[in-house]
């Protein structure tokens, strides 16, 4: 059995953000860290290894850097990994992105692709449906547990106030949420050896049967019109009051003025 | 995969995914119902459409324009009775091919964020996900000097936020028809429904023949929830990590009793087990809009402020003088949560007693 699982390296957004001076986003000064859907994606996949041998392959996008997620999760028990690097693939967004990935899986074999539900950089969660829609794949999404029954995988997927156990042929596409699984830790001898690993290297002329126009910035369909920090509501009042009876009397007085009560 | 300026003419109209489960609308529908209406008036065509898909749908159809829509597209069959995406997005995608809308709403629930980005990959478009804010303007929103007359005008110009709410960027789709969007429920205002109003119903079926693409669904497990949403409330009480544990919110809950509202709360009050995830408002649960929002022990994390900043009033109580919600709350008091709650609990029922009597 064969999974590939596509993974993102992403700003860690938890550590706060950091802007330019031009009010863009200083990537190179936030953490750069494995996506956390798709590290839980990754963990489901080691758990497929662990149980039937599976073996899996990370694939992700990016500048050269992006390596460095690829080498973590082979550190965590990952076999290859494929980086997809090139400049003309720059700017894309998740149609761009969906068709390059789609692009690199078409040389690739495969039972199963899992991906993360979302980044947290864009939160878009488009890229997984996106891929599996251009391969012609199944897709489940907002997978909470996978299961595998001979060439069927079982899948429990959560939806806002209920859940669904699906079942699907393989091949087929698993979005993964975060609360899936508590992913492994890097091994010493994993991360040993995933420092000397080869990492597969992909550019455009590696992507099979993708249009030029459907790549990067220019076969984009979304256009970004405006980007800024968010402007924020303003500070109201804010008041220390000497006694809690006080500060009743004050809430209660605004509450009234407001016609609340 | 750039449309032609012919090509893109040919698409007319405003098109709202209705959302149903179990056979009743969700909320959502009626939100994006009120937004497409108000879009549709700034458009050429004024007519808003909404597209009913499921099995034994087709009596929604009045609901639907009472809240705004004038046309009723509905596609009903028995593959459609639970949702799942391809049996879906193949309807869709098929209203989408045939009925040529300029502009596809679809909400960002747990099904629009999967069936909008496999329809927008389906009919070759662009998506723009979990928008706040939408209005229809020009692309680029100044025009290039000397490039006036390629400035384009009735775009459908998308906002949302990213990075964990930290920035916002608004996104346009110029050369790709429908314009596509995930709308963030809670966000988009329903209008007054129209009681007896009709919509124009058409039936239509593609035709569904299951393939490897159709999952099965072995078992449909609901959560048993006797609370009402929170997204409806008009008064929320909601409490933080501060409240110190599960038991204090008893506090919470007299006082959101006394006010008439419900009890809500902050992550933090989720990922310690305290309350469930329905109740959890914020970037990673609900966007909520009450009139008054009294935040109790929250410190006020961006992504905390993200889902509850559109409340019309928002009170704050906290101890500790800097916590980030006193930025955006438009009375803010420190003080202790557990003198100053009960108290004004008591007050608040005097007060209304007394414009009682």
């Amino acid at each position: 059995m064969k999974v590939v699982v596509c993974i993102k390296q992403v700003p860690d957004t938890k550590g706060g953000v950091k802007f330019n001076p031009d009010g863009t986003l200083d990537r190179g000064a936030m953490l750069a860290i494995m996506n956390p859907d798709d590290k839980a994606g990754l963990e489901a996949a080691l758990r497929l290894k662990d149980q039937y041998g599976a073996e899996v392959t990370v694939l992700t996008m990016g500048l050269p850097k992006a390596t460095d997620v690829l080498r973590e999760a082979m550190a965590m028990g990952a076999d290859k990994g494929v980086l997809i690097t090139d400049r003309v693939l720059g700017g894309a967004d998740t149609w761009a992105t969906s068709t390059t990935i789609a692009g690199a899986l078409r040389n690739m074999e495969y039972d199963l692709i899992i991906t993360g539900r979302q980044a947290i950089d864009g939160d878009t969660a488009q890229v997984g449906p996106q891929i599996a829609e251009h391969l012609g794949l199944p897709v489940i999404s907002y997978a909470q547990e996978i299961k595998i029954d001979g060439d069927k995988v079982i899948v429990k997927r959560q939806y806002d106030d209920r859940y669904h156990m699906l079942e699907s042929k393989m091949p087929c596409l698993i979005t993964a949420l975060s609360e899936l699984n508590e992913p492994r830790y890097m091994t010493p001898g994993g991360i040993f050896d995933a420092c000397a690993a080869e990492i597969t290297t992909w550019g455009r002329a590696d992507l099979k049967d993708v249009d030029d126009g459907n790549l990067g910035l220019n076969g984009s369909p979304t256009k970004i019109a405006k980007a800024s920090d968010k402007v924020r509501k303003g500070a109201g009042e804010k008041v220390t009051p000497e006694s809690p009876e006080e500060a009743v009397a004050y809430i209660v007085g605004k509450l009234d003025e407001k016609h609340i009560i | 995969m750039k449309m032609t300026p012919e090509q893109i003419a040919q698409y007319k109209g405003v098109f709202v995914f209705a959302q149903q489960v179990d056979n009743k609308v969700s909320t959502i529908a009626y939100e994006l119902l009120g937004k497409a209406k108000e879009l549709a008036e700034s458009l050429e065509t004024k007519e808003v459409t909404a597209v009913l898909i499921g099995s034994d749908v087709k009596s929604l159809a009045d609901s639907l324009a009472e809240y705004g829509a004038d046309k009723v597209i509905v596609v009903d069959d028995p593959e459609l009775k639970e949702y799942r995406t391809e049996p879906y997005a193949h309807a869709l995608s098929s209203v989408i091919n045939e009925f040529k809308p300029e502009i596809v709403l679809v909400g960002a629930t747990a099904i629009g964020r999967d069936l909008g980005p496999t329809v927008s990959a389906r009919v070759e478009t662009g998506l723009t996900a979990d928008c706040t804010v939408l209005n229809i303007g020009d692309f680029p929103l100044v025009p290039v000097p000397g490039k006036e007359d390629e400035q384009l005008h009735g775009q459908l110009l998308m906002t949302r936020p990213a990075f964990g709410g930290n920035t916002i960027a608004t996104i346009a789709c110029p050369d790709n028809r429908p314009q596509m969007a995930t709308v963030r429920p809670g966000v988009m205002q329903k209008i007054t429904p129209v009681k007896g109003a009709k919509a124009e119903v058409i039936e239509f079926n593609p035709g569904f023949t299951p393939n490897d693409r159709y999952v099965t669904i072995k078992e449909v497990v609901k959560a048993v929830s006797d609370v009402k949403d929170i997204m409806d409330a008009k008064i929320l009480v909601s409490g933080g990590r501060g409240v110190g544990s599960p038991e204090n919110f008893k506090i919470l809950e007299d006082l959101a009793e006394a006010l008439g509202g419900q009890v809500s709360c902050s992550r933090a009050v989720v990922d310690a087990g305290w309350k469930p995830k329905d109740m959890q408002v914020g970037q990673t649960g609900k966007t909520v809009r009450p009139n008054l929002y009294v935040a109790v022990g929250i410190s006020g994390a961006i992504q905390h402020v993200a889902g509850m900043e559109e409340a019309d009033v928002i009170v704050a109580i906290n101890k500790d003088e800097d916590a980030p919600i006193f930025d955006v709350a438009d009375y803010g008091v420190v003080g202790d949560l557990n003198k100053i709650v009960p108290k004004l609990t008591e007050e608040i029922k005097a007060a209304k007693a007394a414009k009682l009597a």
